[in-house]
């Protein structure tokens, strides 16, 4: 338990060590802003349209600014997530440290559990700052705070299966950027499996859609809480963690 | 306190160690000898658990490194080869992460690391970035991290490669001071280096042990002697005196001096053991010849390691029988 906390404390610290974090933060903020800023605009014009709407009823704020708002988050978290992990596991077999903190009294589980949770909370990091926009937003109309909060934890278990999937890109080669492109490749594809699963077929497609994370997320960020949705993200890093320690064992013994 | 029994590792087609055995007592350091590529750093991963060994097992402090990896890593502080560190944090935040990384709390990590620096002599720079500093420094921070925690074992991978000779004396003597105290097994193809501070070596060759023994074993001394011999005596007579003696195994004849006309000089390769040398010029007195030069020639310590590790049958046995004896 030690051994982790040490791996991870480390970890984080390494993000502050070199220019990725700082970088990544500021992209991700501006980009962010932008969307808030453009779509309180569109949501403000929105709202005044139906004001002449002698019928009534305008839009909703949740469904037409915050869920788009986390729908935009999320691909950016797509985009950065394996730039936050493809140093992980890769680096340190290029540079050789590997063998040293594997020769230290810690299990393998330590190592992939400290370089995860390192990582998903670094993503967290960045991800905090915009709950400020949230927060502007209690001036502009009734924020539904349970349905945010909801789409947050949906941001964290997508980008939980990011991060795992991008640690097991890591541990797989000693090159960052072969990491981060397979990492990637394999995130995007995840992602837009649903759109093929009419291709599929009526027993087969149901299937595909389920495996695509876009459409788990996508519950969550429209306020829905479904354990499916929750399982499936679970079950998800659990596969890829797992996948990962596999592969870090399967060295060893090659090597 | 190690033990390595019938340790074999293949890679593939190749067999990179090859049913090595060899035990190291508590207390004892322990020369690890072997050209490159002879399958040091290779023996020295399986010892600390990197990867397992094809077939054979390997003890640390009681505990097999497979079977129970975490119980003999405790016991171990290694030092790899190139130094593999963390370039990017400062030295007192390195090892407190190593100190965590033992399981050590954060008071008794700090302490630790306060009292390897000290012992490794870099307390100075403790606050400077591992990048910044130069490969001996580098490689104190190494030796270091191996030592802190306090590990019974230390297993080091060529420890004084790359290093200017001042530094290396002194890396030399902190690993000789920690004799009696520390199980202490290192690599190094420095001869003198493992002559200097071991109180035994192990040289392995294309992944086999080849001789185990004292240092004095790639003593010249140790080896077969060669001697140059001189007496007034026809050349024929001298070789026929000379054959009759046990232990000479080869003669051969030697460009006289000047001054030493009608003499005949030979060049005798014989077993170990001074019995030989005197047996050597009882034969020759005894016969009737005048001894007039019997001189040592000697080998250098590296012909002595190029002749153990080409694998040719020498004087090593029976020295690794004594010892195992």
């Amino acid at each position: 338990m030690r051994g982790l906390q040490a791996i991870y404390l480390r970890e984080l610290r390494a993000y502050f060590h070199s220019p990725i974090a700082y970088v990544l933060w500021v992209g991700f903020l501006l980009l962010t802003g932008y969307f808030f800023y453009s779509g309180t605009m569109y949501y403000a014009l929105a709202s005044l349209q139906t004001m002449q709407n002698p019928m009534g009823g305008g839009p909703n704020l949740h469904d037409y600014l915050v869920a788009p708002l986390l729908g935009n988050m999320s691909v950016l978290m797509m985009l950065m997530a394996p730039l936050l992990t493809m140093r992980l596991l890769s680096e340190e077999k290029r540079s050789g440290t590997l063998e040293l903190l594997l020769s230290y009294p810690l299990g393998d589980l330590a190592v992939v559990l400290g370089k995860f949770l390192a990582a998903l909370s670094m993503l967290a990091l960045i991800l905090a700052p915009t709950l400020l926009h949230m927060l502007i937003l209690t001036w502009l109309g009734p924020v539904h705070w349970p349905g945010l909060l909801l789409g947050y934890l949906g941001l964290l278990l997508l980008g939980g299966g990011f991060v795992a999937l991008g640690l097991l890109a890591s541990a797989c080669t000693e090159n960052q950027i072969v990491a981060a492109v397979t990492a990637f490749a394999g995130l995007l594809l995840l992602w837009v499996l649903r759109w093929s699963g009419g291709l599929a077929g009526p027993t087969w497609g149901p299937l595909v859609e389920f495996l695509s994370l876009s459409l788990h997320f996508e519950n969550l960020a429209k306020g829905l809480f479904d354990t499916a949705d929750l399982a499936y993200f679970l079950l998800f890093m659990g596969f890829f963690l797992v996948a990962s320690l596999r592969v870090l064992e399967a060295k060893r013994w090659k090597a | 306190m190690i033990e390595v029994r019938d340790l074999s590792k293949r890679f593939g087609a190749t067999l990179a160690v090859d049913g090595l055995n060899f035990a190291v007592a508590a207390g004892e350091i322990l020369g690890f000898l072997g050209p490159n590529g002879a399958g040091k750093t290779t023996t020295m991963r399986l010892l600390t658990g990197f990867f397992p060994p094809t077939s054979g097992a390997a003890f640390i402090a009681g505990h097999d490194v497979v079977e129970e990896p975490l119980a003999a890593r405790r016991a171990v502080g290694y030092l790899p080869e190139n130094v593999p560190l963390y370039v990017g944090m400062r030295v007192r935040e390195y090892l407190d992460f190593v100190g965590a990384a033992k399981g050590l709390d954060k008071l008794a990590a700090r302490r630790e690391g306060m009292r390897v620096m000290e012992a490794t002599g870099i307390t100075a720079r403790a606050g400077q970035l591992i990048k910044q500093l130069s490969k001996g420094f580098r490689q104190r921070v190494g030796l270091a991290q191996a030592l802190l925690g306090d590990p019974p074992v230390l297993i080091l991978d060529e420890p004084t490669i790359g290093l200017d000779p001042g530094q290396i004396v002194e890396i030399r003597g902190l690993i000789k001071g920690m004799a009696g105290q520390k199980t202490v097994i290192f690599s190094s193809h420095i001869l003198g280096e493992v002559a200097a501070v071991c109180q035994r070596v192990v040289i392995i060759a294309q992944g086999r042990l080849v001789a185990q023994g004292p240092p004095s074993l790639l003593s010249p001394e140790a080896q077969a002697r060669a001697l140059r011999l001189v007496a007034q005596a026809a050349p024929e007579r001298l070789a026929q005196v000379l054959a009759a003696v046990p232990g000479v195994l080869s003669q051969e004849p030697l460009a006289l001096a000047a001054g030493q006309e009608g003499c005949a000089a030979l060049r005798l390769t014989l077993a170990s053991g001074p019995q030989v040398v005197a047996a050597v010029a009882r034969a020759v007195v005894e016969a009737g010849l005048g001894l007039v030069e019997l001189t040592p020639l000697s080998q250098s310590l590296e012909e002595v390691f190029v002749q153990l590790t080409r694998g040719e049958p020498g004087p090593a046995a029976p020295t690794q029988a004594e010892t195992q004896a």
